[in-house]
C-alpha cells in the first residue's frame, strides 16, 4: 500500500485562498472566494489565509487583509510574474506541504483550473471541480439543502452533526444534477470556484493594515519550468461585466431572423436601465456575441437584480447561469418555452415587437416617477 | 511521433434528461456521444498525422459498449484503440482515472517525440481535472485551452486561451495539451473509414494488463482509491412560476413597467 503525507487529517489547519494575479492585479473573483473562505475559517475557528504568488506583489497583501485574510504568504519571485503551471505548482506544493491548510480554495479560471488538478495530483488529494456552495457546519449545510434540494427532509435531519468535512456542493450533467463532493481521507481539501458566485466581504481598513505577511523563500531556477511563456497577449475588446451587472439583458436563437436589430433592442434597454448585454449559448457559439457575453452553465453564472430572456428558450444550461436572478423577464413565441418556468413574468410574443415595447415602458415609468 | 488521444464516452447533456426519483441520472434512457472536445483533440492528431504520417491512438476508460465509440473514431482515421475496462477501475475519481490512464498510456509507451492529448472538459462532469492529473502523473509538461499549436522539431508552440486573452507557451515533446472546440472542426468517418475501421487493432487493457505499473496500487483506483466521493446527490427544485401576462401589447408592458417600479426593480 502507498504512504500518502496527506493522510494524518489532524495535521492540517486553516483555510487558504490562493490569490491569482494577472500583471500584477488581483482578479476580482479572489474577493470573494476570500469572503466565502472567511466563513468557513470563522465556522471552522481557524485562520484565513492567502497565498499570493508573483513578482513585486506584496502591495497586494493589505487588499487582501481589508477582504477577510488574517494571513497573507507571499511568494515573490521572477520567475513567478507571469503564470506558470511549472512554477506555480512546485511552490504551492512545496509550501502546501510545510504548512499543511486543512482547505485550500482556487477560483475555476483558466489558470485556476489549470493548476488544481496538478496540484492535487502530486499532494494525493481530492479536488472538486467549480464548486457554487461550500460548507462545513452541518446545520448550515442541511439549512442549504431545504432551500435547494429536492430531498426528504428525513434524509437532511439524519445527517451527522459532528461532521466537519468541506461539503463541496456542484453542478453536474449540465445542471441537471447538483452533487456534493467530499475528500474525507485527504488533506487538504481543495475546490476550484465558480467566479460571480459568492460575494466579497465588506472592505475593512484597519484588518488590512493588521494583516500578518510571511515571506516563502522560493527555490525555482529555470530547470524547473518545462513551459516558457514567450507573450501575454490581452485582447483589445472591452470584456463586458456580466457577473458584477444590475440589469442583464440576454439574447437567443430568438434573434436569428434579424441579428442586427435584435442585438439592437437589447443594448437599448441595457442602456436605459443600466445593464449590459449577454446571451445564451446558441447565440455565442453563432457569433453573434463574443463568448463574453455568453450565460449559462458553461458561461458565467449571473445573479442580477433584474434579469431580461429575449428569445431564449431556456435550456437547462442557460437556466444554470441566471435562475437566481431577483427578478426575470421572459419574451418568447414560444408559450411552451422551459424558460417561463424561471420567469417571474412571462410575455408570450415577438420579440422585435415586445423589446421597443418595454423600452418605451420603462422610458415612462421612470419620467413619471 | 505519434498522438495518443484521451477520450471518453459521455451521456448527451444537451437532449433530454431523465432523472430518476432518487436522484440520480437515468443514463438508459440516453443517448451516447463521444465527449465534444475529445474530437477536437482527435481531429488535432488526424491533422498531425495528414501532415507528418504520425501515428494516432486513441484510448478511452469506460464500460465494454465504449468500443463502439473507438470503432468510430478508427473511422475518422486513428490507427489504433485501447479500451481500458475493468470492474477494478468503476467508481474512480478524476484522480483515480488519471492514474490509470496514465499507466494505460505508459503501457502503449511515450517516447521523446510523442504529444498526448485530450479535450479540455467531458460534458457530464465538466471537471477538466483529468487531463492535468495524466501530465503529473506522466511527469510531463501540459498547455491546457489550446486554441492553436505546431511542432517543430520537438518544440511545441501552443496559444493557450485565457478569459481576457492569450498566452502564447513553448514546451517541448513529451506534452499533453488539453483542446478546445477553437483549435479545430472536426472531420466526419469517411466511408472507407468505415470500411477499415473493424480490421484495425483494438486493444482491452483490464487490471491485470495494469497492475504491475506502479501507479496502479488498490489505494488509488476505483471507488477505494478516489480521494473525493459523492455525499449528497440531489435535483434543485423548479424556481415557483412566475405569472404569464396577458397580451403582449403596450398595455401589459406598461402595467409591468408599473409593477417593477414599485418594487423598486427599475
Amino acid at each position: 500500500m502507498a504512504e500518502f503525507n496527506s493522510t494524518k487529517l489532524e495535521d492540517f489547519s486553516g483555510v487558504w485562498v490562493f490569490c491569482e494575479q494577472r500583471q500584477g492585479k488581483l482578479q476580482p473573483t479572489v474577493l470573494e472566494l476570500l469572503g466565502e473562505g472567511r466563513k468557513l475559517a470563522n465556522d471552522l475557528n481557524t485562520e484565513l489565509c492567502g497565498l499570493l504568488l508573483g513578482k513585486d506583489v506584496d502591495g497586494i497583501a493589505k487588499e487582501l487583509g481589508a477582504y477577510g485574510a488574517d494571513k497573507v504568504y507571499v511568494a515573490d519571485d521572477a520567475l513567478l510574474e507571469t503564470y506558470t503551471t511549472d512554477a506555480y505548482a512546485k511552490v504551492i506544493c512545496d509550501i502546501v506541504a510545510d504548512k499543511k491548510p486543512e482547505i485550500m480554495l482556487i477560483a475555476a479560471t483558466n489558470i485556476g483550473r489549470d493548476l488544481g488538478p496538478r496540484c492535487a495530483a502530486r499532494l494525493h488529494t481530492g479536488l472538486t471541480a467549480d464548486c457554487t456552495h461550500l460548507d462545513v457546519d452541518v446545520d448550515k449545510y442541511a439549512d442549504f439543502l431545504r432551500e435547494a434540494s429536492t430531498l426528504p427532509a428525513a434524509q437532511i435531519d439524519a445527517l451527522n452533526r459532528a461532521d466537519r468535512n468541506l461539503k463541496m456542493t456542484r453542478p453536474a450533467f449540465g445542471g441537471h444534477l447538483m452533487a456534493t463532493i467530499i475528500c474525507p481521507r485527504f488533506r487538504p481539501q481543495i475546490a476550484t470556484v465558480r467566479p460571480g458566485v459568492f460575494k466579497k466581504g465588506e472592505y475593512d481598513e484597519a484588518k488590512g493594515n493588521a494583516v500578518a505577511v510571511e515571506k516563502i523563500a522560493v527555490s525555482l531556477s529555470e530547470a524547473d519550468l518545462e513551459t516558457k511563456v514567450l507573450e501575454v497577449v490581452k485582447e483589445a475588446k472591452e470584456l463586458v461585466d456580466l457577473a458584477g451587472a444590475d440589469v442583464v439583458v440576454s439574447v437567443g436563437r430568438g434573434i436569428s431572423k434579424d441579428v442586427a436589430a435584435g442585438i439592437k433592442i437589447a443594448e437599448d434597454l441595457a442602456a436605459e436601465l443600466g445593464g449590459v448585454v449577454g446571451g445564451s449559448r446558441a447565440a455565442t457559439d453563432a457569433g453573434w456575441l463574443t463568448a463574453d457575453h455568453q450565460v449559462g452553465q458553461t458561461g458565467k453564472t449571473v445573479h442580477p437584480r433584474l434579469y431580461i430572456a429575449l428569445g431564449i428558450s431556456g435550456a437547462i444550461q442557460h437556466k444554470a447561469g441566471m435562475q437566481d436572478s431577483e427578478c426575470i423577464i421572459a419574451v418568447n413565441k414560444a408559450d411552451s418555452a422551459p424558460i417561463f418556468d424561471v420567469a417571474d413574468y412571462g410575455i408570450c410574443g415577438d420579440l422585435f415587437k415586445v423589446g421597443p415595447m418595454l423600452l418605451d415602458a420603462f422610458k415612462a415609468a421612470k419620467a413619471g416617477k | 511521433m505519434k498522438a495518443i488521444v484521451c477520450v471518453k464516452q459521455v451521456p448527451d447533456t444537451s437532449g433530454k434528461v431523465a432523472v430518476n426519483p432518487d436522484g440520480t441520472l437515468n443514463r438508459a434512457s440516453m443517448q451516447t456521444i463521444t465527449n465534444p472536445d475529445d474530437l477536437n483533440a482527435v481531429e488535432a492528431a488526424l491533422q498531425l498525422k495528414d501532415a507528418t504520417g504520425c501515428k494516432v491512438v486513441v484510448v478511452t476508460m469506460g464500460p465494454p459498449p465504449a468500443e463502439g465509440m473507438l470503432r468510430e473514431l478508427l473511422a475518422m482515421g486513428a490507427d489504433e484503440a485501447v479500451l481500458v475496462s475493468s470492474r477494478e477501475f468503476g467508481g474512480s475519481d478524476t484522480y483515480a482515472t488519471s492514474q490509470i490512464l496514465a499507466a494505460a498510456i505508459n503501457k502503449i509507451g511515450i517516447e521523446d517525440e510523442d504529444i498526448v492529448l485530450c479535450g479540455r472538459q467531458a460534458i457530464d462532469g465538466d471537471t477538466a481535472q483529468v487531463g492535468s492529473q495524466i501530465a503529473e502523473k506522466l511527469e510531463i509538461p501540459q498547455v491546457s485551452y489550446a486554441a492553436d499549436f505546431k511542432i517543430e522539431g520537438g518544440k511545441v508552440t501552443v496559444k493557450r486561451m485565457l478569459e481576457d486573452g492569450y498566452m502564447t507557451i513553448q514546451t517541448s515533446t513529451p506534452c499533453l495539451l488539453t483542446c478546445i472546440k477553437e483549435l479545430n472542426a472536426p472531420r466526419y468517418m469517411s466511408l472507407s473509414g468505415i470500411m477499415d475501421c473493424y480490421a484495425k487493432p483494438l486493444s482491452v487493457y483490464d487490471y491485470n494488463t495494469l497492475k504491475d505499473d506502479p501507479l496502479i496500487e488498490p489505494d488509488t483506483i476505483g471507488l477505494k482509491g478516489s480521494p473525493t466521493n459523492i455525499f449528497k446527490s440531489f435535483t434543485p427544485p423548479q424556481k415557483g412560476k412566475g405569472k404569464m401576462l396577458e397580451g403582449a401589447d403596450k398595455a401589459t408592458c406598461e402595467s409591468l413597467a408599473a409593477e417593477l417600479l414599485t418594487k423598486h426593480i427599475i
